[in-house]
């Protein structure tokens, strides 16, 4: 399946039916932690302006992937990242990009909220645009609200910008993490299973959020929830543990296709909750 | 009905009989009396305590009154206690003492949380303990042999070079003095200043440095803006405790800060702090002496509650904020 789709690349082809001129290219990418791989060989695009979904059991490398994105495992000793990403055309490890400049065109949303719990709701927002040197105070206040109306955050909190972020229900938090991500206007926002820690309110409200949000940026969501990789996203990545323990790509297709009309068996399986 | 719920019923019944209720009840005031009565016999300790060290300072204070805080000379001798000299000596050895102590501790912490490889940290984390085990008088004994010569031949000539003998380094290079008890002082605090900022740094949850990182914050920004931000109300607490330390410390100071109870005229000068007065003077005091002693360790403890007082405060205000 990998083959077939980088000779599809190779030939100038559109990839399957569906992705065309991709923001974001991993072409046989391998990520291995002291020597152990966790990830092998994994080869997909990414379309911009869609949600796309990894899915796959614990373990299978979901993390290991999303984390790759934006260069956090460059805290981690021993690990390493290899393979082609291409965010535009250059690449992400070899392409001379800086990692914090990086990281402001590819922010991330992690599985617990994660506020700054000493800063107020205000400072939250605008935390990333003053790590990134901006100081005005029109300008931060003007992003701190076009970001927190974007993450439907605006209503409940105008009022008390001033107040302790964790003073805020956790969906509100996430929401408010949400907000602090999209103030520096990233191009692609990865997701760590963003609503795990929820309840289903809140996280039908953040799936919402995703879909009002696709016109902004382009989105990379890690879920364990099935229904949620249906309903939300576009395009949908199936990874499974090989032998040996590395996540693999199994298949990559519209969410669609996943769901009513996947090619491979263990696709099959999965997303009728047979494995995993 | 079926089995199991019949089993959970009667369960329940058992422990909610009559007999059950009763004995608890009872353990359970038994208890609650006992804790307090200890209460009470601590508070009781506690009172007693501070009455009758103000109980023994009284004469000073109705013969003295505000003498004792801004009289400028203490000279037991002809019975005059101003106790100011022996305030400003205790109140700048210490807030110098912090001067070193605070950021090489925070330093400390910081490299020990996200710096060094485990092994190191282990080893470096003890070594920093065991500088807490070390007791005051050989703290001191080292000040004297090793730190005096040092501090009158080399740092403090080159310090009053370097000002071109401005205050607060003005003044013959003694080696003895105020600067050398601060720097006693500082190593003396540092292990408490690193442990506790240490571990509330490491509570921290991890994701805030990732959270922070992929904002595009730089590593230095991290542990600036989010890193001692966010473990603001511990470090104080770090501060607080060292500086209580540093407030009461007895027989160091006394060994390195040349016993001479004067107003201070710079960094350099000799001096003598509250807690060393008390300690070389008690043995052979008259009976007024004493009463200014007394007097002494009155101001002493209002100081340290002080500084108890306000540490509270601010980690309260920070703390219930960031719980
Ligand atoms: N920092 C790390 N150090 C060592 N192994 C890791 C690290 N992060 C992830 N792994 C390994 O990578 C594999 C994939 O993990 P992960 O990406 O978290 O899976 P998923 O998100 O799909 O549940 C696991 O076997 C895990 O043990
Ligand atoms: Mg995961």
């Amino acid at each position: 399946m990998n083959d077939s789709l980088d000779a599809a690349i190779q030939d100038g082809a559109v990839v399957g039916e569906f992705v065309t001129d991709p923001l974001l290219q991993l072409r046989k990418v391998n990520v291995s932690f002291s020597g152990r791989v966790a990830v092998r060989d994994v080869s997909f695009d990414v379309a911009p302006n869609k949600i796309t979904a990894l899915i796959g059991p614990s373990g299978s490398g979901k993390t290991t992937i999303l984390r790759s994105l934006n260069r956090l495992h460059d805290l981690t000793k021993g690990a390493k990242v290899e393979g082609d990403l291409l965010l535009g055309g250059v690449d992400i490890y070899k392409g001379g990009i800086a990692t914090m400049l990086l990281r402001s065109r590819i922010g991330m949303v992690f599985q617990r909220p994660n506020p700054f719990p000493t800063l107020s709701i205000y400072d939250n927002v605008v935390s990333g645009l003053r790590f990134n040197g901006i100081r005005k105070k029109s300008l931060l206040d003007e992003a701190a609200e076009s970001a927190l109306i974007s993450a439907a955050l605006w209503d409940s909190v105008s009022s008390r910008m001033k107040a302790h972020a964790s003073t805020l229900s956790g969906g509100e938090q996430q929401r408010l993490c949400i907000a602090r991500a999209l103030a520096v206007e990233p191009e692609i926002l990865l997701m760590d299973e963003p609503t795990s820690s929820l309840d289903p309110v809140s996280t039908q409200r953040i799936e919402e959020l995703m879909t009002e949000l696709k016109n902004r940026v382009t989105m990379i969501i890690v879920t364990h929830n099935m229904q949620q990789a249906a309903r939300v996203s576009d395009n949908c990545a199936f990874l499974l543990m090989a032998e040996d323990r590395a996540g693999e790509l199994i298949e990559f297709a519209p969410t669609s296709k996943i769901f009513h009309d996947p090619s491979d068996p263990r696709t099959v399986d999965y997303v009728n909750g047979r494995f995993g | 009905m079926n089995q199991s719920t019949k089993s959970l019923l009667s369960r329940r019944n058992a422990s909610d009989s009559p007999r059950a209720k009763g004995a608890r009840g009872e353990s359970d005031r038994f208890y609650v009396w006992t804790l307090r009565g200890f209460a009470a016999l601590f508070s009781a300790i506690l009172l007693e305590f501070v009455y009758s060290i103000v109980h023994q300072s009284w004469p000073a204070w109705t013969h003295e009154g505000l003498t004792l805080l801004t009289g400028t000379t203490w000279n037991p001798a002809n019975s005059v206690y101003g106790g100011l000299p022996l305030i400003l000596d205790t109140v700048i050895s210490t807030l110098v003492a912090l001067l070193f102590a605070v950021p090489v501790g925070l330093g400390t912490a910081l490299v020990l949380n996200f710096v060094l490889p485990r092994r190191l940290q282990t080893i470096t984390a003890s070594m920093v303990e065991l500088l807490a085990a070390i007791p005051s008088v050989v703290y001191g004994l080292w000040g004297l042999y090793v730190l005096v010569p040092w501090m009158s031949t080399t740092i403090q000539p080159w310090l009053g070079r370097l000002s071109g003998g401005a205050w607060p380094f003005s003044g013959d290079p003694l080696g003895a003095g105020i600067m050398l008890a601060s720097t006693v002082l500082a190593v003396m605090i540092l292990p408490t200043i690193v442990a506790i900022s240490r571990d509330v740094i490491a509570a921290l949850p991890k994701d805030l440095n990732e959270g922070a990182l992929s904002l595009g914050a730089s590593r230095s920004q991290v542990l600036r803006k989010v890193i001692l931000p966010s473990a603001k109300s511990g470090i104080l607490g770090a501060i607080s405790l060292g500086a209580g330390r540093a407030l009461g410390e007895t027989v160091a100071v006394l060994m390195v800060i040349g016993g001479n109870a004067q107003m201070p005229r710079s960094l350099f000068s000799v001096g003598a702090t509250l807690a060393s007065t008390i300690a070389t003077e008690y043995t052979e005091a008259s009976p007024g002496n004493v009463a200014a002693l007394g007097a002494l360790a009155v101001i002493l403890m209002v100081l340290t509650a002080a500084v108890n007082a306000f540490a509270r405060r601010l980690v309260r205000r920070t703390g219930a904020l960031s719980s």
